[in-house]
């Protein structure tokens, strides 16, 4: 059967009207792997038999009608995502070998609607890097392009939904992971407003900034995908209560007329590569034939937004990996002979360089007599990109933005230079800072063929307005739409 | 003295919560080490900590009962630090907004009464325990302590000697007992207290450089450890030494301090916010509630106890000395109406029996209104003081209650003068020798009689009819003769 333009909704109405089984859907995609994965190393890990015993009970239930949405249908998961009696390694040496005792929240949820678990994915070492070039035991490559990076940190969930190894993928999200790779990798990634989805099982990177994010092929398998994993955690104090309302993905159809779409003049400048903003004022034309206001405003604010997020994502990044410290699991340096010795080495030899970047840089940002001029800072300008935020949604039902400046480079291009890798998250990071769902679809491809992400930006608990504004916008999009050949 | 003394304490307390602060491993004391804990209070990996809202809870009311205001809004931050029974490698304390601020409490001193400032509470996670291996060289890690709720109380630099040390800490500790926050039980650790001490000439204003003593676990220990700096510290003065401010651990067991890190050495704990626990609210009708929700604390009870009941300072707090006892004696007191007699009889009966048998008021197997039931009898001079003794005993033996035990023993005093008139003329008729001693003036002979007397009616005898009857029988033998 042909995987390659398959989605969630069409595999379940297969499964449902049993033209195909969960276990030939599941060998299909374990299949793929096999074929396939050497060329684009997207998993870490394939966890092949437990794959198929999960789909012999998901055929059961749907024998027995009693299949959920989500009954079935193959996923991987990234692999900072801990899934007990799994390895866990968040592609670090320092987690080479760590198998947690836990399940993550969200996979807990997937797992109860009897979800397929293909395996894990890979990623930047614990999730810090833009291109999926920082893991530490090899570098994924963009399906369109095998030699280009799939983006990150979430670049094995996206390539892995993009080559059709997995039907969706759950990705996490600090400053642009699951939507800059998506992406890169011309498929639909949707970071949720900050609380919406458990992070219980997530392993921390920047604790207010993380949130778990579904990657799939359509902005409606994501809205399926959110569905199965939102919800209040008792083991989550920072989960959002809220009121629950219709489907996720009931929320895609209606159409955006009258919908008023604003979109930050500070997002125009000359960063922007020119076919990646000629795709962007495409897409405005079509938003504007189907029925939307489009009209530029400014949030000056959004212009500190890099710094801040780096201050703040490796501030708190610096506290979240000190218990990486060779004592109680992990990398354990050989032959110390003192605890500070013990856990000096175990860091050195177990974290990768962007890692130890992050952590200076954290470190010295909450150093005591810098923490005002540094970290405080940060936190103001997050109090005024919120709020700038909240002037703009008393405006407009979405905010528009490329997702990306530019389209997939070319791996090591930017390894020796963090700064031009930092600031390829410019339109992404302050959506993490203020909280805000936001989805990046498809809406182009550049010369080289590689896709174009265009990004919605909602209120907080805006998911149903932006999802509408991305399926509608990928509705009319679909004629062009293209999948990569491998 | 040349020197003045300025001592501040930072006093922790564990709380003495069902479970931990962040999860639900159960709070506890000893053990088989790694049996209490989980993967959140080890901090493992994509774990969440989730606020336990009675640790919050039981850290308002411990700022109501040292008199601190409460702050409406307050935040957890993180303490960053290396070190092996920490697993997080930060602890998640509160830094500049905590939940208690600007208490303290009334001592009393020689030179009369002083109020000693609090100047913050906050809460906290306990960490772990190292064990070390000094002989095989390694050091194993306990981590059933971690996540265990505390708090730490600080004061102003208000304290000027170790006993003005000793008293604050006795009745911050009452306090809390008394709150029933915390077990405060300081040979198991659950109140421990850092010490900072310097000390400054006579004649001067400004305050010399202080030192600190970390982590002392015992009253004791905190007021030797007090009098040993401040005597280290003159002795280095008396020499034209500077004071060098810096951290020492103390010693219980030698009584001295060692330098364990020098202000260079200092750590830089890096606080910043806990981003994943929301920060801490309350309203002013909560925190009203809380306040409400307060059990009468001892400084209340004292006053009752010796202005309205006529205690002495000393029986008032003998009483005080545990929530337990003195509960019981107000039960006791309440029951037979008597808080005097209640008094008196439990500090000189049950407090001799618990001593005797090494059992804490917590152990009385019978209720303070059952006591005052007993009392009640003595006092409507039902049976005997003595044999109310003897009751008491079979109490705590056979867990019966007092009225069977008296009905069963035959207790009750006979109250028929017929019946001891006749034993009492008995006694006398078997006794003609001592009779006649007593009638030829041996006054002395009147007590061997009584005894007899009260034997024969196997003490049941109200002691002052017997008196009576005796003495008018001998009377009237007397006018016979």
């Amino acid at each position: 059967m042909d995987t390659t333009k398959l989605t969630i909704k069409e595999a379940r109405s297969l499964l449902d009207s049993r033209k195909i089984s969960v276990t030939e859907l599941t060998r299909t995609y374990l299949d793929r792997i096999k074929t396939y994965d050497d060329k684009i190393d997207s998993y870490l890990s394939v966890c092949g038999e437990s794959a198929l015993e999960q789909a012999s009970e998901a055929q059961k239930l749907i024998d027995s009608g009693k299949g959920e949405m989500l009954c079935g249908i193959p996923l991987s998961i990234k692999d900072n995502i801990c899934i007990e009696g799994t390895p866990t390694t968040c592609a670090s040496k320092m987690l080479e070998n760590f198998v947690p005792p836990y399940t993550a929240t969200a996979v807990n949820k997937l797992r109860a609607q009897n979800s397929v678990i293909l395996g894990k994915v890979n990623l930047d070492e614990f999730a810090m890097g833009g291109s999926t070039e920082n893991s530490a035991f090899k570098k994924t490559k963009n399906p369109f392009d095998t030699t280009r990076v799939p983006g990150g940190s979430s670049g094995g969930s996206a390539a892995s939904v993009s080559a059709s190894l997995a039907l969706g993928s759950l990705g996490s999200d600090t400053g642009g992971s699951v939507r800059q790779p998506a992406a890169f990798c011309g498929v639909v990634g949707l970071k949720p407003t900050y609380g919406l989805v458990s992070r219980y099982g997530l392993v921390a990177f920047a604790s207010s900034l993380d949130q778990i994010g579904p990657i799939g092929k359509t902005v409606e398998d994501c809205a399926i995908i959110l569905d199965g994993i939102c919800g209040q955690d008792p083991k989550d104090g920072t989960s959002l209560s809220y009121e629950a309302g219709a489907s996720y993905a009931s929320a895609v159809s209606g159409g955006i007329k009258d919908y008023k779409i604003g979109l930050p003049k500070e997002y125009l400048t000359e960063g922007l590569n020119s076919e990646v903003r000629n795709a962007l004022y495409k897409s405005i034309e079509t938003l504007e034939r189907l029925g939307a206001k489009v009209e530029e405003f400014s949030m000056p604010s959004l212009k500190h937004a890099v710094p801040a997020y780096y201050l703040m994502s490796s501030a708190e990044a610096s506290s979240n990996l000190s218990r990486y410290d060779g004592v109680k699991y992990g990398y354990r340096a050989e032959n110390c002979r003192s605890f500070n010795e013990l856990i000096g080495r175990s860091r050195a030899e177990g974290f990768g360089r962007e890692v130890k970047r992050r952590i200076l840089l954290g470190t010295y940002a909450l150093a005591s007599g810098y923490y005002d001029a540094y970290y405080k800072k940060a936190l103001k300008l997050r109090t005024l990109i919120s709020q700038g935020f909240d002037e703009a949604f008393s405006k407009y039902d979405v905010v528009l933005h490329p997702t990306t400046p530019e389209t997939a480079f070319k791996l090591g291009q930017n390894t020796d230079d963090p700064l031009s890798m930092y600031l390829a998250d410019i339109y992404t990071v302050s959506a993490n800072i203020a909280g805000l769902p936001s989805i990046s679809l498809p809406c182009g491809y550049d010369a080289n063929g590689l896709p174009i992400g265009l990004s919605f930006t909602g209120k907080p608990l805006g998911e149903r307005e932006i999802l509408r504004a991305a399926a509608t916008f990928e509705a009319d999009f679909a004629p062009e739409f293209r999948v990569p050949v491998l | 003295m040349k020197y003045i003394p300025t001592i501040g304490l930072e006093i922790h307390a564990e709380l003495s919560t069902k479970s931990k602060i962040f999860c639900d491993c159960p709070v506890g004391f000893g053990g088989e080490p790694n049996t209490r804990c989980c993967p959140v209070c080890t901090g493992m990996p994509g774990t969440l900590p989730v606020l336990n809202k009675t640790a919050v809870e039981y850290t308002v009311k411990a700022g109501l009962a040292l008199n601190c205001q409460i702050n409406e809004f307050s935040k957890l931050d993180r303490k960053n630090y290396f070190y092996p029974d920490l697993p997080k490698a930060y602890q998640i304390s509160q830094f500049d907004l905590p939940v208690c601020k600007d208490g303290g409490l009334t001592i009393n001193t020689p030179e009369g009464e002083k109020f000693i400032r609090i100047e913050r509470i906050h809460l906290e996670e306990d960490a772990g325990k190292l064990l070390h291996d000094s002989y095989d060289n390694y050091s194993l890690a306990d981590y059933n302590r971690c996540g265990v709720p505390l708090i730490e109380i600080v004061t102003k630099p208000d304290l000027s000697s170790s006993d003005e040390a000793r008293e604050f800490v006795e009745k911050v500790r009452l306090m809390l007992l008394y709150s029933g926050i915390s077990d405060c039980r300081m040979e198991e650790g659950s109140l421990r207290a850092d010490v900072n001490v310097s000390i400054r000439p006579v004649g001067t204003d400004k305050l010399g450089t202080r030192t600190e003593m970390k982590n002392i676990n015992s009253i004791r220990g905190i007021a030797r450890c007090i009098d040993a700096e401040i005597e280290r510290q003159s002795e280095l003065l008396d020499e034209g030494e500077a004071i060098t401010q810096e951290t020492r651990r103390w010693d219980d067991n030698k009584g001295e301090s060692k330098s364990m890190r020098s202000k260079e050495d200092a750590h830089d704990y890096r606080y910043f916010p806990e981003p994943d626990v929301v920060p801490i609210s309350f309203t002013k009708q909560q925190i009203e509630a809380l306040r409400h929700s307060l059990p009468e604390l001892p400084n209340k009870r004292f006053a009752k106890y010796t202005a309205d009941f006529g205690l002495s300072e000393t029986d008032a707090n003998l009483l005080l000395t545990s929530v337990s006892l003195s509960d019981f004696f107000e039960s006791t007191a309440k029951e037979c109406g008597n808080p005097k007699a209640a008094s008196n009889f439990i500090i000189v009966e049950v407090l001799r029996r618990l001593n005797d048998s090494g059992l804490a008021a917590e152990a009385i197997p019978f209720g303070g209104n059952v006591l005052g039931r007993l009392l009640k009898m003595v006092d409507g001079e039902e049976i005997t003081a003595a044999n109310a003794k003897k009751v008491l005993a079979d109490m705590f033996d056979t867990g019966m209650e007092p009225e069977a035990i008296v009905a069963g023993k035959g207790y009750k005093v006979i109250n028929d003068t017929g019946e001891v008139e006749n034993t009492v003329r008995e006694i006398l008729a078997a006794n003609e020798k001592a009779v006649a001693e007593y009638l030829e003036g041996k006054e002395k002979t009147f007590g061997f009689l009584m005894g007899q007397c009260s034997r024969a009616l196997a003490g049941r005898g109200n002691p002052k009819v017997v008196q009576d009857i005796l003495r008018s029988e001998l009377n009237r033998l007397k006018g016979s003769c």
